[in-house]
């Protein structure tokens, strides 16, 4: 199937804003699919509330577009009650990681297998640029207009922190990557987090002076760095790229189904 | 195998917003943006079908066709 | 045939009249006096194939619930006070995306965290309107265990005809009390399945277009039709639209398909109602004492009657006005400072004849309670 298949076209050319980034990962998610050869109706999208979210309307899978942060949980039971569809559950910074984010820690701790997007655009664009839990100190943003003080998550390490067992980062630019990870992270038993910085020129790229699109994706090719490359020890302000965990734990649908098993024993 | 042959490149100018990504890293500079911010392939004979404007679209408004 | 008879608590009969409905995932968090809904499943679940999971919080645990009855799940979570409010917001969406889904809520007192091991029955009005927006809602209760066991069943039977949330309010006296209850046979009380479309795969199929009987027919997720499901006003694709008309016709149908049908959602129980010139009106743990002291005044020869509610919410305003039509005085018992009162006063023709019996001590109203109020308002004094 081409990648056409995978979107309901009716509802292009989408809402997003020119030159955001959350359309590159849409790109790179259907073509990471197309790869994999899914059907369609195996495939459930789980999403919360944010320009993310309307990600779930593009999509010809069964979408569920949920309230604000609790999109993992809505996507729990969904995996819970039937392990053999595939849960893909794309969020925003705030979504993911403020709102959303004791989901996440305990969606990550139990390991359930399905694949969690972070689309880190540092900001809150639906709402109109306020700052977010990844926007990081000196960000300027519309309840940040001093800079921001807050101090950001890193994804990485608090998602391997939490017992995700396949940990990602990529960005817009690379747009290889995030279809490649994308690919192996639906492909992993268990928890994936795959985070994609994605530009927001609109709100994040004007208040911070990034300039427009492009600019903002060539930001991304000249602040990261491959995993372990000799850039970032020259350089330890460069974010690495890759993937940074990928082991095998048990999962938490086929424990379940250990317990039904020993419970129908009796 | 064989380098794939450029057909066309599929643009489909009411999904393109005229952000100008695909212009700006294409590597051969053969896309541009017309009068009314739609992309074009000005020069697609230059074009080596390395699909990196059909990837990085994030109006999924091109496609690449190949012979 | 031997009945099935078993001393049980309250929790424990709603746990077991769940899985009789056919119960098959829960999701919840603990919290008193809710905690043996939840500890009963846990062990019952697994042995007949079914899930449970404890969540990190309460609105999880229902939007857990929403998930697992979108692949074709009948689904239930239990809480009180405290996690029934953090759970609205995802209450409103299984409202709005027509989710079939059981919410037990068994009540304490609050507000806050106020006594979690004591009874109230201060949840009333907000199981009617603790979510935002314009929306309609079925709430159901019972004062024994023989009728718990039945309005958890009637209530997964709503859930699925309706397609919508149900929320079972129990209190903390029946949720903890210990009783008899007679085990219905299989097959005694009969149960709504999910309704499944009969749209062939390739087919446009409308998850949101209700048919003649305001029914909507589900498709699993999982299945062969892939459709959308939003918190957003929608159409019936269920793809968001902010077109007017189609979001006055998703509201009127929200409402309208309980609201008009109050008829067929109304359960109640009446005692000594016919020739009652005093009809209390109460409901839950409230309800065993008004009965009480019906039966023990019938026996003086006073002419009181009971109303006893089974259905709170949609409110069923003819019935009670039809009931309280003959009466001298309405006493409404409850434990709140008056929450179905209201709702009584402004379906009578005469508000002015409805008193309320209360306590909101944490205590049980007891029927001495009750009867210095009757005298109170004869103008007897207690």
């Amino acid at each position: 199937m081409a990648v056409k298949d995978y979107i309901r076209e009716r509802f292009f050319p989408h809402l997003w804003c020119p030159g955001c980034g959350h359309g590159i990962v849409l790109n790179g998610l259907l073509r990471a699919i197309e790869k994999l050869g899914l059907s369609k109706n195996e495939i459930v999208m789980v999403t919360g509330i944010g320009c993310s979210a309307r990600i779930a309307g593009y999509v010809d899978f069964h979408t569920l577009h949920t309230i604000h942060g609790r999109a993992l949980a809505f996507a729990t039971g969904v995996k819970l009650s039937r392990p053999e569809l595939k849960v893909i559950v794309p969020m925003g910074d705030g979504d993911a990681l403020a709102i959303g984010g004791n989901h996440f820690i305990h969606a990550a701790r139990r390991n359930i297998d399905m694949t969690a997007i972070v689309m880190n655009n540092r900001i809150y664009g639906m709402t109109g640029g306020q700052f977010s839990p990844l926007s990081g100190c000196g960000v300027i943003a519309t309840t940040s207009p001093y800079a921001n003080i807050d101090n950001d998550f890193d994804v990485v390490e608090l998602s391997k922190a939490a017992g995700a067992t396949f940990v990602a980062r990529t960005t817009t630019y690379h747009v290889k990557e995030i279809s490649d990870f994308i690919r192996k992270a639906i492909l992993h038993e268990g928890f994936s987090v795959v985070e994609i910085l994605t530009q927001c020129p609109t709100y994040f790229g004007r208040k911070n002076k990034e300039g427009e699109a492009a600019d903002m994706l060539r930001r991304y090719k000249e602040i990261t760095t491959p995993i372990g490359s000799d850039a970032k020890k020259e350089n330890p302000d460069l974010i690495e790229r890759g993937i940074f965990l990928q082991k095998e734990n048990p999962e938490y649908c086929s424990e379940y189904n250990a317990i039904i098993q020993q419970a129908m024993k009796g | 195998m064989a380098k794939p042959k450029l057909k066309q490149h599929l643009i489909k100018r009411s999904w393109c917003k005229g952000c100008g990504i695909c212009v700006e890293f294409c590597p051969k500079h053969v896309l541009e943006l017309d009068a009314l911010d739609k992309a074009i392939a000005a020069r697609p004979e230059d074009c080596i079908c390395c699909r990196l404007c059909e990837l990085r679209c994030p109006d999924l408004a091109i496609e690449i066709e190949t012979e | 045939m031997s009945q099935n008879i078993k001393f049980i608590q309250g929790n424990e009969v709603c746990a077991e009249a769940a899985i009789y409905a056919g119960l098959d995932f829960y999701a919840g968090y603990p919290i008193t006096p809710s905690s043996e809904i939840a500890e009963h499943l846990a062990y019952r679940l697994p042995q007949i194939g079914g899930k449970f999971i404890q969540m990190e919080d309460e609105i999880a645990s229902l939007c857990a619930i929403i998930g697992a009855s979108l692949t074709g799940h009948k689904v239930m979570t239990a809480t009180s006070g405290p996690g029934f409010s953090l759970m609205q917001e995802a209450l409103g969406y299984a409202i709005m995306a027509e989710i079939p889904c059981v919410i037990v809520d068994v009540q304490r007192g609050g507000p806050s965290t106020g006594i979690p091991t004591h009874g109230s029955q201060g949840d009333v009005n907000q199981a009617r309107w603790g979510t935002h927006g314009d929306h309609s809602i079925v709430a159901l209760t019972a004062s024994n265990h023989q009728d718990l066991f039945e309005m958890t069943v009637y209530a997964f039977n709503l859930a699925e005809t309706y397609r919508t949330p149900v929320i079972l309010l129990l209190d903390e006296l029946v949720g903890h009390m210990r009783e008899r209850l007679i085990m219905p046979e299989k097959g005694e009380i009969p149960l709504v399945e999910r309704l499944r479309t009969s749209v062939r795969e390739g087919v446009d199929y409308h998850p949101y277009l209700p048919r003649e009987d305001g029914r909507l027919p589900m498709s699993d997720f999982g299945g062969v039709h892939r459709y959308n499901v939003t918190g957003l006003y929608h159409d019936m694709w269920g793809f968001p639209s902010s077109e007017p008309r189609t979001v006055h016709g998703l509201i009127r149908h929200l409402v309208d398909k309980l609201e008009n049908r109050i008829g067929e959602i109304a359960k109640f129980r009446e005692y000594h109602l016919e020739d009652a010139d005093v009809v209390l009106i109460s409901y839950g743990c409230s309800a065993r004492s008004a009965l009480h002291v019906v039966k023990n005044r019938r026996l003086r020869g006073e002419r009181l009657g009971l109303l006893e509610l089974q259905t709170l919410w949609p409110f069923a305003s003819e019935i009670v006005r039809e009931k309280c039509a003959g009466a001298r005085s309405v006493v409404v018992v409850e434990m709140n400072m008056g929450q179905m009162l209201q709702a009584v006063k402004t379906a009578v023709d005469e508000p002015e004849k409805v008193f309320l019996a209360n306590r909101i001590d944490g205590v049980f109203i007891t029927p001495t309670d009750i009867s210095n109020i009757l005298r109170l308002i004869q103008g007897k004094g207690v």
